[in-house]
Order: structure tokens, then C-alpha cells, then sequence
């Protein structure tokens, strides 16, 4: 079961008021390799992947949900004290005019969140494969992210997040090679 | 707008901190972030390395330093869970701010 | 700075490209390419540090200038 700690996993601050940002972060919020995907996609795989594996899945996905709060807190920082016509300003007219200043799972391009953007295949092999694959484009929309803005303390957050997806494709890997052991053993799973 | 805020939306007894305190709220913050983020490594690496006794020995000592910077924490600041794993003081506590997107 | 982490490529340029040519593109190949199953034992960062990092292994740790990963 889930439990919630009142505190986030990093320090987020962000300096510069350019609300312009919270649209492109929106991409890591409701996005195809965002932290959304990637919270549903590991817990949901982690009912029929070997057991060995099964913490690994389950504590990556439940650190997912940890970014995405903090996703959260970027676009909620950026956003709180804008009134309608910053929101237009900062290409978010069409998402002020559905939300206000509500948060929402779509992309950066305004479209919504679609249980499509997960896989699970039930074999080990493939669904470790489109977690290594997910946790690198994850990986590259942050550096594209950093790219987009000059505001130090948001690169932080976001350099952060990079790091992170490194260390779990990294997981995802050895959990390959925690699989591939497991079937020349011929263990059952 | 000039109208009085809500009761309920007033904030209550340690709620809203002063500036010096919130600063030391932050910082304190932080220093359980620090030792919360190398537990999270931890716990990712032993579950694909279950057998490494030194990183075991590492976990359960941090675990230990944990408890007790958390437990002073919170004796100061408030509960950081509810659901029976932290205390509460009158009024209930666990609803006050700042929550985290506010910090 | 980056250890060996950014790779260089040179794309084609036509004469006929109406815009100024990027010459020079890089990308990123980040440590989890080389390591398969992580060592026992890997130096830390001091737990101070480790959070701002994002890891506490140094040989895990990438480090990315803005512009580096294009």
C-alpha cells in the first residue's frame, strides 16, 4: 500500500518567474516519457514480473510518483500568481481557459495523459526493455528541459531528475541480468 | 480583496512560520532529504544486490541516524505522515502548511 | 568535467542549406552504458553531497551542461 511523507525527495526552488517554462515542463507532468508513465508503467508490470524483481519495480515506481510531485511543484510555483493574461503570455491560454491555474495530465502540447503511453507484455525480457528504453527518453526530455532555461536553480531540480533516470536504467539493466540468471538456474519464477 | 479569510483557511498555532523560523524549517528540511536520498539509493541498490553486507550495514546504521533526525524533526515541525507513523499534538497537525509545493 | 561522457559528430552540409550550418553536434553516452551490473564496494560521495547529485556513486554521476545533449 501507499503511504505519503509531507516532505519532497529534493529541494525544489525556482528563481526566475518565467511561466513560459511551465508549459514545457508539463511534458515530464502528463507526458508519453513522464513521470506519470513511468509511476503506472513499473507498479503495473510489478504483478507478473519474476519475484526477485518485483522490489525493484515497486520502489522505482513509488520514487516516480516522488517526481512527479516535484514536476508538480515546478509548474505550480511558476503558475500560482499569474493571472489570465500571463498565462496567455506564456502559451497557456487554451490550458487557462479548461483549468485556471489547475494542473492537468497532458502533454506540453495540451494533450491529455493516455493509458497507451504504458506497456506491459507479461514477459520479463520486454517489459525490462521498455523501462530501460522509457527511463533513457526520460533521461533526454530533461536534458532538452535544462536546455530551455537560464534559471540555475531550476537546472538544479532538473539536473537532479536526469541523474535519477541514469541510475535506473541502470537498475532496469541489472534487473536483466537477475533475469537471464534466473533462466539458465531453470528456477521458476 | 479585503474579506477576512475563512476559519478554516486561517493558519493555525505553528502553521504559518515566522521568516527565521521558516528558514530553519528549510534547512532542517533539507538535512532529512540529504540522509532520506541516500537511503533511497541504498534501498534500490540492495534490490539488485541483496548480498552486500556492507552496503546492509550502511543502510541499518543510516536507518538508525534516520529515526531519530526524523523523530527531532518532527517534534519541532509537525508530523511528516499521518496514518499512525508519526505523532500529532492538538489540533490535529498533519493538515497545517506549508505542504510540500509550497516550501 | 564530464569524463569522457560527450561524443562529437559532424552532419553533412549542404550548399544549399538556407540556414547558418551547425557544424558540430554532440550527444550525451552517460555511465549506465558501460556498466552492466555495479560493482560492490564503489567510492561515495559524501552523504552530505549526494542528494544535490543526484547519486552516490561518482562513477555513476553525469553531469550535463546545458547545450552538451544537442
Amino acid at each position: 500500500m501507499w503511504v505519503y511523507e509531507k516532505k519532497l525527495q529534493y529541494p525544489v526552488k525556482v528563481s526566475k518567474c518565467d511561466t513560459r517554462m511551465a508549459k514545457f515542463l508539463t511534458e515530464q507532468y502528463g507526458g508519453a516519457d513522464g513521470e506519470l508513465s513511468a509511476a503506472l508503467r513499473y507498479l503495473n508490470q510489478r504483478y507478473t514480473i519474476p519475484d526477485r524483481v518485483i522490489g525493484l519495480l515497486t520502489d522505482i515506481g513509488t520514487e516516480e510518483f516522488a517526481h512527479l510531485e516535484m514536476i508538480a511543484t515546478m509548474v505550480y510555483k511558476l503558475t500560482k500568481d499569474a493571472n489570465a493574461h500571463q498565462m496567455m503570455t506564456a502559451g497557456l491560454g487554451a490550458h487557462y481557459a479548461n483549468h485556471d491555474k489547475a494542473l492537468y495530465y497532458n502533454n506540453a502540447e495540451g494533450v491529455p495523459w493516455t493509458a497507451s503511453y504504458i506497456q506491459a507484455k507479461g514477459d520479463p525480457l520486454a517489459d525490462l526493455y521498455e523501462d530501460i528504453a522509457a527511463e533513457e527518453k526520460a533521461r533526454a526530455t530533461y536534458q532538452w528541459l535544462i536546455d530551455m532555461t537560464d534559471d540555475v536553480d531550476l537546472q538544479d531540480s532538473l539536473k537532479f531528475l536526469r541523474e535519477r533516470e541514469i541510475i535506473h536504467a541502470l537498475r532496469f539493466r541489472e534487473a536483466v541480468e537477475i533475469i537471464k540468471a534466473d533462466r539458465e538456474q531453470k528456477k521458476v519464477y | 480583496m479585503d474579506e477576512q479569510p475563512l476559519q478554516e483557511d486561517r493558519p493555525t498555532g505553528s502553521a504559518q512560520p515566522a521568516s527565521a523560523n521558516f528558514e530553519t524549517y528549510r534547512r532542517e528540511l533539507e538535512q532529512l532529504q540529504k540522509i532520506d536520498f541516500v537511503l533511497y539509493e541504498l534501498t534500490l541498490y540492495l534490490d539488485t544486490h541483496p548480498t552486500d553486507m556492507q552496503a546492509i550495514q550502511q543502510y541499518n546504521q543510516l536507518t538508525q541516524s534516520r529515526k531519530s533526525m526524523a523523530q527531532a524533526f518532527e517534534l519541532k515541525f509537525g508530523p511528516l505522515m499521518a496514518y499512525g507513523q508519526s505523532f500529532t499534538r492538538y489540533p490535529w497537525q498533519w493538515i497545517q502548511t506549508p505542504w510540500p509545493w509550497q516550501v | 568535467m564530464n569524463n569522457g561522457q560527450l561524443r562529437e559528430w559532424y552532419p553533412f552540409i549542404s550548399p544549399y542549406d538556407p540556414c547558418p550550418p551547425v557544424r558540430v553536434k554532440t550527444y550525451v553516452v552517460p555511465p549506465n552504458q558501460y556498466i552492466v551490473f555495479q560493482p560492490s564496494n564503489l567510492p561515495q560521495f559524501p552523504l552530505d553531497e549526494a542528494l544535490f547529485r543526484g547519486t552516490l556513486w561518482p562513477a555513476l554521476y553525469s553531469n550535463y551542461q546545458p547545450g552538451t545533449g544537442n
